[in-house]
């Protein structure tokens, strides 16, 4: 009621004097989320020498009359402003930068993997130029050129590469498309897959326990996408991929500004692979004949004066794969065993919203809300084994950020709800489950500016599966000496396995599946709670005039509970609560250099110790190389005159031996070694820019050709009792070149 | 009698401590190194809650708790790691210490960061 009567009397005057003043702010489009106004602008009617001068708060009071009609703004370093006034309205008016003034041209090119020196947490960002270096073509494939995660291959029918950080499959890793969960449940298995790469505008890599902010379920790391807005994303855009194995893709973007404030972008991807390769003479494809259309419409909401910001995304996905041997056709052996066939088909369905407030008063202040929704059907089969699984899933998150006293604490607390449901079919086995959590969450993050910051996170579920439990997270960061930073973290992560959706290759074997002794709520299992703890320094350096720097980095997870995948016996294959220990040691050595103007070089060497007890005894995790080597050498020419530019990226890979699976109780001809033999690939790309509208590409995967001999076992006797195409640990596919090119309009 | 009330009413607001008022001093400095001492010690003076200085503008940018702070205080503060205010100059054995890169009273040092 005060504040009622207050505007009342503060308006009555405002009435009076109207007449003949006209007001308004000036403010600086170069912080608009500031809002503050600009001290000492001037103003003047055209033509006239009736002038005004900004206050302190960025407002004007200048005398009107009706014969005005333009009012010049001016400001040193900014452009200088003609608006037309209509009407007696205070206007709010934002002044430009001076070009000139402008353009910093800064020698020093920016990396297009940017280790944070900042940041509390052990992340990294990878942007748009790095993700071009992998030409190809998913968001599997765009961390190929990163050291800090592996790429593997889950089986030899699909050809799917997964991806593993800290030594663990993304099952324990939280993937994010703008902080959203993503790649879980039942797109676990293919859904980086899809994810076109010409959507992704940069990735963010966290190492160790992350944020509580969204959810539960990491365990070594988190990777959060972010795609690209409407309002930044070039207008028209076309991609267009072929490669010699048989594989096509086009990628076309169309953005566009509807109104003043809204903008809306159409992305549609197609993928096509419709010719069969043996190469290996095995009678099975050695890649899977796929089709693919992923259509996906995003509208962009932005009101920078009154601080507000929204997306809201609407995606259709449809992927069909067709694997197993050369003569197979679904329409007549389907379900037979006159040649051993599978199919997957996967449709998605996902919706999402977001609206985020920045105070316009403070901008420390602001808050969030996220609201998705996703269907996923997959139906399938693999020989004779079926597997269908939909998974629908809604998740929701509000959060609230702000400071306590200054901006040197800072803090973030929220609420989420997240309710998924599966049903599944295994065969002629039903399994459906309900998982419903609320949660709350409380993160505080204190920063000195100057040599310590530390990050810590606390929640607090209730899950009608995993019970109530709370998750506390802590990151720490110090720098000792000038250029080097230390960081230190530690956290807790729980979730639930979906062991059919996390191992579907399994149903591509001649193996039983077993759940052993069957006690818990979920398949008979229990929730996986694993901690994880790390520490990593970072040294920049300068040597001979080119900047480098060096990192060491070495986490462990420690599993209290993990659904171990026991693939021991070939006849089998069986999961059960772990009894024992556990682990995941890893180290990692990288170093970064500039070698040459625009040249750079990065090397990583990892060892990866991850050991689980299983019944029959304390192995290494199978089809895990102990060792590896990794090291990428990109180059750029400078940007001539018209815009050409020619760049060039090799990466190599040195990966060690790998235990296998063991398969001693097979025939004398379907055993494998205890290990696989060490291996080297090699990958090289070339991009020739024509201009900023024009570029095209041009690549190799696999030039050193390495190929694994019987990637799969039994494939003369595929429905015998020795079936099996899981035991993967190399290319499938021999040395592969690729031709591609990249078309967009601002 | 009404507009004399009402005169009363606006003068008692405006004097009323805002606990987030938004004030802006100009300070002298040149490059992103100063960038990071004036807001560090601006955050650093109680009742200062936000702090953002432009390198172009020389505007430093301020949210603060007019019951805690005034511009004064902040310029004191200012002055203390060597910037210069409008109202207060830094002293020189202060101004003498800052990093080389950040002596914004020389000529050729601000020329240099132009060219920059």
């Amino acid at each position: 009621m005060k504040k009622i009567i207050f505007s009342i009397l503060i308006l009555i005057p405002i009435i009076t004097f109207s007449q003949t003043q006209f007001k308004g702010m000036i403010m600086d489009k170069n912080n608009p989320k500031d809002n503050l106004g600009v001290y000492g602008a001037t103003v003047h009617w055209l033509g006239t020498s009736i002038g005004a001068v900004t206050n302190e708060k960025g407002w004007f009071t200048i005398s009107y009359k009706e014969t005005y009609k333009k009012l010049i703004v001016s400001y040193v370093g900014y452009k200088t402003d003609t608006l037309t006034i209509t009407s007696l309205k205070p206007i709010h008016h934002f002044l430009t930068p001076d070009s000139e003034l402008d353009e910093v041209v800064i020698d020093a090119r920016k990396k297009s993997i940017q280790k944070s020196f900042f940041k509390t947490q052990n992340t990294f960002t990878v942007n748009k130029d790095e993700l071009l270096k992998a030409a190809c073509c998913n968001l599997s494939e765009s961390f190929e050129t990163n050291p800090s995660i592996d790429v593997s291959f889950s089986d030899a029918l699909t050809g799917t590469k997964q991806i593993e950080m800290l030594g663990l499959k993304s099952p324990y890793l939280l993937i994010t498309q703008e902080n959203v969960p993503s790649i879980r449940g039942a797109a676990q298995a293919f859904g980086l897959t899809f994810t076109p790469g010409t959507w992704v505008e940069s990735i963010q890599i966290t190492k160790g326990a992350g944020s509580v902010v969204n959810g539960y379920e990491s365990i070594s790391g988190q990777i959060n996408a972010e795609l690209v807005k409407p309002y930044n994303d070039s207008k028209i855009f076309v991609n267009a991929y072929s490669s010699l194995n048989g594989r096509l893709e086009l990628n076309t973007h169309f953005n566009t500004k509807v109104s003043e404030k809204w903008q809306t972008g159409l992305y549609v991807h197609g993928n096509y692979r419709g010719e069969k390769f043996d190469k290996n003479n095995d009678t099975f494809l050695d890649a899977p004949l796929a089709n693919q259309i992923n259509v996906m419409n995003r509208w962009q909401y932005t009101n920078a004066e009154k601080g507000w910001i929204s997306f809201i995304n609407f995606r259709y996905l449809n992927d069909e794969k067709q694997m197993g041997q050369l003569d197979f056709d679904p329409s007549i052996h389907k379900g037979t065993t006159a040649f051993w066939g599978s199919e997957i088909n996967t449709n998605r369905i996902e919706t999402s919203a977001k609206v985020g407030y920045v105070f316009p008063e403070l901008p420390f202040q602001s808050f969030g809300f996220q609201l998705a929704y996703s269907n996923h059907k997959q139906d399938s089969y693999f020989g004779l084994n079926v597997y269908d699984i939909e998974h629908e899933s809604v998740y929701s998150n509000l959060i609230f950020n702000s400071i306590i006293g200054d901006t040197r604490n800072k803090f973030k607390t929220g609420i989420n709800f997240t309710h998924d449901t599966f049903e599944e079919l295994v065969n002629i086995n039903n399994y459906n489950r309900k998982e419903t959590s609320f949660g709350a969450f409380f993160e505080y993050a204190y920063d000195n500016l100057e040599d310590f910051s530390f990050t810590a996170g606390l929640r607090v579920d209730d899950h009608n599966l995993l019970g109530t439990f709370v998750t506390p997270r802590l990151h720490l960061r110090y720098v000792p000496w000038e250029n080097g930073v230390f960081r230190a973290s530690f956290g807790r992560g729980k979730r639930s396995a979906n062991i059919f959706a996390e191992n579907q290759q399994l149903f591509a074997t001649s193996r039983q599946i077993k759940i052993n002794n069957p006690t818990g709520n979920i398949y008979g299992l229990h929730p996986e709670i694993a901690w994880n703890y790390g520490v990593s320094f970072m040294q920049k350096f300068n040597l001979l005039e080119r900047k480098g720097d060096i990192t060491f980095d070495f986490y462990k997870t420690d599993f209290k509970n993990q659904v171990v995948v026991d693939w021991e016996n070939p006849q089998e294959i069986s999961f059960y609560d772990l009894s024992g220990k556990s682990y995941a040691n890893t180290m990692q050595l990288e170093v970064s250099y500039e070698l040459l103007k625009s040249a750079n070089l990065r090397t990583a060497y990892k060892y990866y110790d991850v050991s689980t007890d299983y019944t029959s005894g304390k192995f290494q995790k199978p089809l895990q190389a102990k060792h590896r080597f990794f090291a990428n050498i990109s180059y750029e020419t400078d940007i001539t005159m018209d815009d050409s530019q020619w760049k060039f990226d090799v990466t190599y890979n040195l990966i060690g031996k790998k235990r296998l699976p063991n398969t001693a109780t097979n025939p004398v001809n379907y055993q494998l070694s205890e290990y696989s033999k060490s291996y080297s690939l090699l990958n090289a790309q070339i991009t020739k820019v024509f201009s900023k509208q024009f570029e095209v590409y041009a690549g190799g995967e696999n030039l050193t050709n390495y190929k694994q001999k019987n990637p799969i076992l039994a494939s003369d006797n595929p429905f015998g009792p020795n079936f099996d195409t899981t035991i993967v640990y190399a290319p499938i596919f021999g040395a592969a070149f690729y031709a591609g090119l990249r078309f967009n309009i601002d | 009698m009404i507009l004399c009330a009402l005169l009363i009413t606006i003068s008692v607001s405006a004097q009323k401590k805002k606990r987030n008022a938004k004030v802006s001093i100009e300070v002298d400095g040149v490059c992103m190194m100063c960038k990071k001492r004036i807001e560090v010690a601006a955050l650093k003076t109680k009742g200062v809650k936000f702090a953002s200085w432009n390198v172009k503008t020389h505007q430093l940018s301020l949210i603060i708790d007019e019951r805690k702070t005034d511009t004064l205080k902040i310029q004191k503060k200012m002055a203390s790691v060597g910037h210069d205010t409008k109202a207060i100059k830094a002293k020189d054995e202060v101004y003498n210490a800052i990093d080389p890169c950040c002596k914004y009273r020389d000529e050729q040092v601000v020329k240099d960061h132009i060219k920059q």
